[in-house]
């Protein structure tokens, strides 16, 4: 059975714009272990985003190719979470005014990163045999990422009293975005009764929560309201950040379109 | 390219891909690593079978590249299949290639703890909380000592991760476990 392609998409697209958005950090990081830990990890990222564009464009045929999928669709094609698309800049407001906040990035990777753990691990039992093994291959990789996100939550958290500051700052500014993540999708619900995608997404907000929970008490913080608006980017409906995000990394496939080197 | 050259039988390509050695840690080959997995002939072609160690890995262009250039230049049509399942891991490295990295100044990884994938988020919320406290002691490359720490989970490459020794000082690359 295979999963939908716009599951498979809206899974590619998560990494990819990830991936695009912690590699900001290369040449910026707070010191060096961590600017190769970001770099890192947005190549695992953008790896597991090729495997998954080359499974969607093998499905789709007719001479779709992932770099087609990755540099010639615009915003409102992408299926990513809102949360992903952000920028390091954090909410502007109090601690976290600088171009890229690292602590918004940690929140992001972190909150992110629990859930995409927890995601990855239910579809190594997907029946789309093609997924089933990208999953068995990424949920690897995930657990690395997570480890670092939650290292760093908890020490810049239970760090100095600015640390931490930023640190709730930034998970103040982030947690609402996690609402979308437990949004059940058509092409989703589809995907649980084909048996292509075990469970719908709500089913591990319980595991989440515990794993945001145990992490934020360890770290001293406090584990703000995640209610208000609820984003829809899974949905293809984006805020303004991703344009700008794409606009760059895709200038040069498009300037160039089919340039080989 | 010499075209009149017969199709080798598989243990023939095995021992010609012994000389194809990990492009980012010479000292090992792919057999070695784990890497490869595979070697079918399918009427006058080889087939190769390689297995990334992770999705991003940027050496995994060069290892086609190297084995394919080992079959060519005997004039053997050959291709390279990648195959994503069973997923890679540090289990698969023989003891001699642990050997090899522990010279070479790399700690080798310790055998895989974690459980298997895909055994629901309960497991996932259990290895998360094994995670996060200690790992088994990393032994020192240079020193042997056991009095280490970790200073990065990532290190030069995505596969390794950063340490020193607080016996002898130096610093250490350690291969993750995966």
């Amino acid at each position: 059975m295979a999963a939908p392609l716009p599951f498979l998409l809206h899974l590619a697209d998560d990494a990819l714009v990830l991936g695009q958005r912690n590699a900001e950090w290369c040449g910026h990081g707070p010191a060096i272990e961590e600017d190769i830990a970001m770099a890192n990890v947005s190549l695992d990222l953008i790896g597991q985003a090729g495997l998954l564009y080359q499974l969607a464009a093998q499905r789709l045929g007719d001479g779709a190719t992932e770099d087609q999928l990755a540099y010639f669709r615009d915003a409102d094609a992408y299926l990513n979470h809102t949360l992903v698309e952000l920028p390091h800049s954090g909410p502007q407001v109090g601690h976290a005014q600088t171009d890229r906040d690292y602590a918004t990035t940690i929140a992001r990777n972190f909150l992110h990163g629990a859930f995409n753990l927890l995601r990855w691990d239910a579809l190594c039992a997907s029946s789309d045999a093609d997924l089933a093994a990208i999953a068995a291959k990424s949920v690897k990789e995930a657990r690395y990422h997570l480890r670092h996100a939650r290292g760093w939550l908890i020490r810049l958290g239970d760090g100095t009293a600015h640390s931490h500051d930023r640190m709730q700052a930034a998970l103040d500014h982030l947690m609402p975005y996690t609402q979308e993540f437990w949004l059940t999708t058509p092409e989703e619900n589809q995907g649980v009764s084909d048996g292509v995608l075990p469970q719908a997404p709500a089913q591990w907000q319980a595991a989440w929560d515990e794993l945001v929970d145990d992490a934020v008490s360890q770290a001293g913080l406090r584990r703000p309201s995640s209610q208000g608006h609820v984003s829809q980017g899974k949905c293809g409906q984006h805020s303004e950040h991703l344009s700008y995000l794409l606009a760059e990394m895709q200038s040069l496939a498009r300037a160039h379109p089919g340039a080989q080197w | 390219m010499n075209s009149q050259a017969s199709t080798p039988d598989a243990a023939t390509v095995w021992s010609w891909l012994e000389a194809v050695c990990d492009p980012e840690i010479p000292v090992v080959n792919l057999r070695e690593m784990g890497i490869l997995r595979d070697v079918r002939i399918v009427a006058d072609e080889v087939q190769v079978h390689l297995t990334p160690t992770y999705s991003g890995c940027p050496a995994l262009s060069q290892m086609q590249t190297d084995v394919l250039e080992q079959l060519h230049h005997r004039g053997v049509k050959a291709r390279v299949v990648l195959q994503l399942s069973p997923a890679w891991t540090t289990d698969w490295m023989t003891d001699a290639a642990r050997d090899k990295l522990r010279d070479y100044g790399i700690a080798p990884p310790g055998r895989c703890q974690q459980p298997m994938p895909g055994q629901g988020s309960l497991a996932v919320v259990h290895l998360v909380r094994h995670l996060r406290d200690e790992d088994e002691a990393v032994v020192c490359p240079r020193c042997g000592s056991t009095h280490t720490q970790q200073t990065s989970v990532f290190g030069s490459t995505a596969c390794k991760s950063l340490h020193r020794c607080l016996s002898c000082h130096e610093p250490f690359d350690h291969f993750k476990a995966i």
